[in-house]
């Protein structure tokens, strides 16, 4: 009975094996982050050689100012990167109280202070590029045009604190007050 | 001498044909249900991680989007795995003297990369992009599933061809409008958006979702 019982389980595996091509599956080629034992450090990924230049990397200077069309989709751009990668601290309102911050990390400096309203906007990218006391470099998550978007929106967001309300239309009163979107 | 064939030999026959002939049948389905069930598609696969990371204390909790640490999901097929760095963006000041994070600042100190185990595998011949699906209003929750519920990475969709397929035939159901690719639980009933205007939107070939090339090359 187990002799049969054996021989039934070996045709089983030998037919399910046969619905599957093991070595189409995984296949003599690295995949991103794979482990490559031939590299010294173990990884498929390289790491560039000192002075690489990506492609897409613009050669000249960078720019004093805005290098780009200043339009909508640049502003929502640049709130949708703010909110991904700056609101966590500085909180979507700019006033630095955001979730991290909340969880004891140390608050940032209002955005809507006077010295960072002054500041150019060639500052915020390079406060971005480089980090800036606690905050590290973002750098390699945030590419340079998204870093041009992220200062010109950071603009709107302090113009949004300092318009005073007497000068708002109707409207824009009754909207003030309707609108439900949560302050994260 | 006695016959070659007793009188029982026809019915015997006929179980014999039958029995043969279930067991067949039985057999493909038992083969199709274990080709489908967990054990293959890996479906509740939840590896364990040199750092026990939670998505739900850093999606579901603090709100923080996907693409702060899976910032190439837009740009390449590869969403990226987070370096080091990014988790030392926070945690230089926060949970500094965790033990659960020693191996996170080991990483650091010692400029190795943390090994996390790979959740989503998919097979060498299917050359599947982030890029073309959060690019084209597929949110992250389609093939990721409640990921602000996970305390530890799992697996919950199935990842077979059949279901990627189900979406590549009526991808209408499964659209999102770009502000809402990372968003969790979305529902689009709710949302008023209608799939076949998020196509129109997109501009989704649907004439080409399914011919072999897109996924296979």
């Amino acid at each position: 009975m187990s002799r049969l019982a054996a021989l039934v389980m070996a045709a089983l595996g030998v037919a399910i094996a046969g619905c599957d091509q093991p070595e189409m599956r995984f296949q003599p080629k690295y995949s991103t982050y794979d482990e490559a034992a031939r590299w010294p450090d173990n990884q498929a990924a390289r790491q560039p050689v000192a002075g690489t230049v990506a492609r897409d990397q613009r050669l000249e200077p960078l720019a004093r100012t805005l290098p780009v069309a200043l339009d909508r989709r640049l502003l929502d751009r640049g709130q949708e990167r703010y909110e991904i990668f700056c609101s966590p601290c500085h909180a979507a309102s700019g006033y630095g109280n955001g979730m991290v911050v909340q969880r004891g990390f140390p608050a940032p400096p209002s955005l809507h202070s006077e010295r960072l309203r002054d500041a150019p906007l060639r500052h915020f990218v390079d406060v971005i590029t480089e980090g800036f006391g606690v905050m590290y470099s973002y750098r390699d998550r945030v590419p340079m045009e998204d870093r041009w978007a992220i200062a010109a929106y950071l603009r709107a967001l302090q113009l949004s604190q300092q318009i005073p309300y007497d000068t708002l239309s109707a409207a824009q009163h009754s909207r003030l007050e309707t609108d439900t979107r949560e302050a994260p | 001498m006695a016959a070659l064939f007793g009188p029982r030999a026809n019915s015997l026959a006929i179980v014999m044909i039958v029995g043969v002939l279930t067991l067949a049948v039985l057999f493909a389905v038992a083969a199709y249900l274990f080709y489908r069930s967990p054990y293959q598609t890996a479906v509740g696969y939840a590896p364990e991680q040199p750092v026990p990371f939670s998505h739900r204390h850093h999606v579901g909790g603090l709100g923080i989007d996907c693409q702060y640490c899976h910032a190439s999901a837009e740009t390449s097929d590869f969403a990226g795995i987070p370096a080091t760095h990014t988790c030392m963006t926070c945690h230089s000041r926060e949970w500094t003297n965790a033990e659960m994070l020693a191996p996170v600042r080991q990483s650091l100190a010692r400029e190795e990369p943390l090994r996390w185990v790979r959740v989503h595998n998919l097979a060498d011949y299917v050359y599947f992009s982030h890029r073309a699906h959060v690019n084209n209003g597929v949110g992250c929750e389609s093939c990721h599933g409640r990921v602000d519920r996970m305390p530890l990475m799992v697996q919950r969709k199935p990842l077979t061809m059949q279901w990627c397929l189900e979406c590549h035939r009526n991808p209408a159901p499964e659209l999102r409008p770009e502000n809402r690719i990372t968003a969790m639980g979305y529902v689009p009933a709710e949302e008023g958006i209608a799939g076949s205007e998020l196509i129109e939107h997109y501009g989704t070939p649907l004439d080409r979702l399914t011919e072999c090339t897109t996924c296979h090359r």
